[in-house]
């Protein structure tokens, strides 16, 4: 059966986060993208809404709804309100997922509890700096040695490193798979650098982190000796991030969209000219599109069918259709649309942003 | 509900025989009648006709069936199977496709505003006899392309035989010759019976084959698509029995669009159908492409970075992006008309989008394959000329791009023209 209509729960859990975005995060999100700060607050709301809590199995104090779809639809909305609060409320997934996806057991005893609380910073570093990423080839290496391992290497764009209590790192193996490793903050040789400074996403706090001979227990390789499903995990932050991007996207066409209809010149709302409704019209399609696709990318996932061409096609595509459909907002406000005061210039300055993390993942 | 991209078994069995057809029967034949245009594909309407007028024996049954009964009957996904029969015919060839012997778009409208008494004696036709048979629907004038309000032909009630009387002329009528010259068919002709009430006086008429005061001139001759019957018919005091108006004899002014909705109503049945046949000329360019790169070394991967990439394989993703793009808005389009939804939003959008992805996807396809893409010894270059018209037909790419502006702005066709 064919359908396009998210079920009642999904529903609910929509309206709820677009309830918190709409009147929470809204709100702040101009004031975090100048300062670089999320308040405290807005970030304790949405993790209240339990996405990531709600996604751990019963025994550890979950509800085992781990179900890719349900996912894009909250990640959709959660970025609708702003890409910088949602990846920040989103960052221990990063963490969390992976542990879920592939833990040993003792490693799922250990460290899901701790996400079945208030707010806990946790995060991953998978990308390395230079021009070309590619996360089959990491440079960043974990040595057998004694019965554990060591890791070095640098790392970059790892969100909340500064403040994380864990961190999962990815490093190439000796066999030449890629292997993760749960590190605890303030582990000897490991050094957080200075935060990052980027274009957009600004809320958000990424930092670079270098590896120099940092030890690691055997326990603490993810899965402990079984191989990582690195394609598993990678396809899945895909597809999230591909709804983040839709969730963007969407944000910046309803902006445009109500200002044209607002915006009068020449005597009549400029949404009633051809030009401005064409360019709303590719906006809403692409959109629309970005999101299909990364619906059913979602969906094969949780059929656990081989997604890898979805959630690639899906990731990529949504990645474009941000930057066209904020780029066109950008055009649809003239010159409003360049002025930070209004949110349109932001939305295409974080929609760029998927390029950089298309580095981390959609590759 | 849920989301769900799970086709029906029934569905894909469907596609499946429909694939088989486009591959055994249009695919041997499709260069010979892309250069021998006007030649009919008779394999492909000898097999596919008796197909054809069973589906509509089953349907007019149904119509007849109690209500009760009509409901068990009823096949769950008639528009979804029809998406992707029309998709995997038109991989076959899409001028083939449209020689499809069954109702079509004629049908559409008589599905859309007849009484049961009108799909019962224009329908019935086809699903009977050894022959094959057409309908078709005539709409385009050479004044009045997308702006089908300014249509000129009249239909003139004649108060004591009681007859509509048709004149006017009519252009690009796919199948019009095969349903009025070469077969017992029918044609839907929208004539105005109020010329000053504008689209509220626009009424669909059927005309029968062997109604005198029709001429049917002679194909033309395309870009693309030629093996599809194109034609223009002649109404010179055609006259037609007063039951074969379609829908409500009274014209109500004050914003009254009653006689434009019945056309309206065919589009959001006939837009996402014709995106389907797009879909297929594109999957037919790509799924040569691919294979073609394949036999040279060259395969496309779905997990490198973008730098491990070539320019053709960036290309070729992107072909197959656009195209799955246009499916999946296609997908969500008919499932809508499965679960009888108002869909016109989402029939435009796939219209819209389909039109333009395969029109580049297929350019791109004669583009990335250079000579061989030329060459009229492959089908690459047809497919790229049969891709055309779906940006075109149906609705241009603009009047969809228009009518999703209008719905998403919420603004009337007086506010956005």
């Amino acid at each position: 059966m064919v359908s396009f209509t998210p079920t009642e729960e999904q529903q609910m859990l929509i309206e709820t986060i677009h309830r918190y975005a709409e009147a929470e995060v809204r709100p702040i999100a101009h004031e975090a993208d100048e300062t670089g700060e999320i308040p405290a607050g807005v970030l304790r709301a949405g993790w209240e809404i339990g996405l990531i809590p709600a996604a751990l199995p019963e025994a550890y104090g979950g509800l085992g709804e781990h179900e890719a779809l349900t996912g894009v639809l909250a990640a959709e909305e959660l970025a609708w309100g702003d890409l910088a609060v949602a990846l920040k409320v989103l960052a221990p997934a990063l963490l969390a997922y992976p542990v879920l996806i592939a833990g040993t057991e003792a490693q799922q005893a250990e460290l899901l509890p701790l996400f079945a609380g208030d707010y806990v910073p946790m995060t991953a570093a998978l990308a390395e700096p230079g021009l070309f990423f590619d996360p089959r080839a990491l440079a960043t290496t974990a040595t057998a040695q004694d019965g554990g391992y060591v890791l070095n290497g640098v790392k970059s764009n790892v969100p909340l490193a500064a403040e994380a209590h864990k961190l999962l790192i990815y490093a190439r193996e000796d066999s030449g798979a890629v292997g993760a490793y749960i590190v605890d903050a303030g582990a000897d040789g490991l050094t957080i650098g200075e935060r990052e400074k980027l274009m957009g996403i600004r809320g958000l706090p990424t930092y670079p982190v270098t590896l120099s001979g940092v030890r690691v227990d055997a326990v603490r390789r993810l899965g402990g000796e079984a191989p990582l499903p690195y394609e598993a995990i990678l396809n899945r932050q895909r597809v999230a991030l591909a709804a983040l991007a839709v969730g963007v996207a969407r944000a910046a066409f309803e902006y445009a969209r109500d200002y044209a209809k607002g915006r009068v010149q020449f005597g009549v709302p400029i949404a009633t000219k051809q030009a401005i409704a064409f360019m709303l019209a590719e906006m809403a399609i692409e959109v629309d599109a970005a999101r299909l696709m990364t619906w059913e990318a979602a969906w094969k996932l949780d059929q656990g069918q081989d997604a890898t061409r979805e959630a690639y096609l899906a990731s990529r595509y949504a990645a474009d259709t941000v930057v066209f459909v904020a780029d066109s907002a950008v055009q649809t406000l003239g010159g409003y649309g360049f002025i930070r005061e209004y949110p349109v210039e932001r939305w295409l300055r974080d929609g760029r942003g998927f390029a950089m993390f298309c580095g981390l993942a959609t590759v | 509900m849920a989301i769900s991209f799970a086709m029906p078994e029934r569905v894909e069995r469907e596609r499946m025989m429909a694939q088989a057809l486009a591959e055994g029967i249009m695919r041997p034949v499709s260069r010979q009648l892309d250069e021998n245009e006007h030649e009919r594909p008779v394999d492909f309407i000898k097999l596919i006709w008796p197909v054809m007028r069973d589906q509509q024996a089953r349907a007019l049954d149904r119509l007849k069936a109690p209500p009760d009964q009509e409901k068990e009957k009823k096949p769950r996904s008639p528009y979804l199977a029809m998406m992707v029969q029309i998709e995997a015919l038109s991989w076959g060839d899409a001028g083939q496709y449209l020689c499809i012997p069954s109702p079509l778009l004629a049908g559409a409208a008589i599905e859309a505003v007849g009484t049961p008494e009108q799909k019962e004696r224009f329908l019935r036709r086809f699903a009977e006899g050894d022959a094959p048979r057409w309908g078709a629907m005539a709409m385009t004038e050479p004044n009045a392309g997308s702006d089908t309000k300014a249509i000129e032909t009249t239909a003139v009630l004649d108060p004591e035989t009681h007859e509509w009387i048709l004149n006017g002329e009519k252009i690009f009528i796919t199948s019009g010759g095969l349903a009025l010259r070469e077969s017992d068919g029918i044609v839907v002709v929208w004539a105005t019976i109020d010329r000053s009430a504008g689209r509220a006086g626009m009424r669909p008429f059927v005309v029968e084959a062997g109604t005198p005061g029709v001429t049917v001139s002679k194909p033309e001759i395309k870009h693309g698509i030629r093996a599809s019957d194109t034609v223009s018919i002649k109404f010179e005091n055609c006259r037609i029995p007063y039951d074969n108006l379609l829908g409500d004899p009274e014209v109500r002014r004050e914003g009254s669009r009653e006689g434009f909705r019945g056309a309206m109503a065919t589009f959001d049945a006939s837009r996402p159908l014709v995106a389907a046949s797009a879909l297929g000329v594109g999957r037919a360019a790509l799924e040569f492409v691919k294979e073609t790169l394949h036999q040279h070394g060259i395969d496309i991967p779905y997990d490198q970075p973008y730098h491990k990439l070539s320019a053709i394989q960036r290309d070729v993703l992107e072909m197959e992006a656009q195209l799955k793009a246009a499916y999946l808005l296609t997908l969500r389009a008919t499932a809508m008309l499965d679960e009888g939804l108002r869909n016109s939003l989402e029939a435009s959008m796939a219209k819209a989008k389909a039109g333009k992805a395969v029109t580049k996807v297929t350019q791109k396809a004669v583009e990335l394959l250079g000579m061989m893409g030329y060459s009229r010894e492959w089908l690459v270059e047809k497919w790229m000329r049969d891709a055309r018209i779906n940006d075109i037909y149906e609705g241009t790419g603009q009047i969809n791009l228009l009518i999703v502006a209008r719905r998403i702005l919420g603004y009337s066709s007086s506010e956005l023209s």
